[in-house]
């Protein structure tokens, strides 16, 4: 059963919290603090659980979203749980080229690849 | 919302909105170029540059320049047409030094999850310049043929 918050669909599979945007547009600084938020009282709840964000419906992605996503993911490392990222539309992965965050993250091509890869 | 009318600066064609300190209202200028850009028959991809570029020009106008305060304004100069969209926007703080930002793409940086705005508006832009007080940013992108 997937979970509904105001930002996020957040749904289990086997262990992983597949997490869904809302937004189209994670741009402002509104928005990525609520989604920040959110975030972190999911991985609060999992502690040590494995997190696998969508991308799918995501067509903008500001630097400041980029930072949140590096906050998140130092948080879940520093629980021992993993970060992977999928379904970045090309525009977005350029984003993640240019400041070569590509190298950082896990990045796979959609949710199935990405959770097998877990 | 905007508290000032649009205006035509001090060049032709050159319009200037002022906005409060406020994200919200900076969401306005934002439309109002974008709406431009794509009558103008800017390509989808030359949208999303003008929009990512002006996202991160007005953070940093909101968040470094200003630092925050609702009593500031963010004065946003624009002018677009079928060869070129220039945007200046300025903020009310004391400005910075551009290159004393390092590089995100550092190892020592990398994991920092701040200062990459600047890059990409860089990567994404022919030109972004700024004033030697370093409070006014100037973007530029050309409008090419696909």
């Amino acid at each position: 059963m997937a979970e509904q918050t105001t930002r996020l669909q957040i749904r289990d599979f086997k262990g992983i919290s597949i997490v869904e945007f809302a937004d189209r547009k994670i741009l402002d600084e509104i928005c990525i603090m609520e989604i920040q938020e959110e975030m972190e009282k999911l991985v609060e709840a999992k502690s040590g659980g494995n997190i696998l964000l969508c991308f799918k419906s995501v067509e903008h992605l500001s630097s400041a979203a980029l930072g949140m996503l590096i906050t998140l993911k130092n948080k879940i490392e520093g629980k021992s749980g993993k970060l992977k990222l999928s379904d970045i539309n090309p525009q977005i992965f350029e984003v993640f080229k240019i400041t070569r965050l590509n190298k950082m993250f896990d990045i796979y091509p959609n949710i199935d690849v990405a959770r097998a890869a877990f | 919302m905007t508290d000032r009318p649009v205006r035509n600066g001090g060049l032709p064609d050159l319009k200037e909105i002022i906005v409060p300190n406020d994200l919200a209202a900076a969401k306005t200028p934002e439309r109002l170029i974008l709406e431009e850009a794509e009558a103008s028959g800017y390509s989808e991809n030359a949208v999303f540059a003008v929009k990512l570029a002006l996202e991160e020009a007005m953070t940093n106008a909101f968040r470094h320049g200003n630092q925050r305060d609702p009593a500031k304004h963010i004065t946003i100069r624009y002018r677009v047409n079928r060869e070129r969209i220039e945007i200046e926007v300025i903020d009310e703080g004391p400005g910075f030094e551009p290159d004393s930002v390092p590089d995100p793409t550092k190892p020592e940086y990398i994991d920092r999850p701040h200062g990459r705005g600047i890059m990409l508006m860089r990567a994404y832009l022919d030109s972004v310049e700024y004033s030697k007080q370093g409070n006014a940013v100037r973007l530029v992108i050309i409008n090419k043929p696909p």
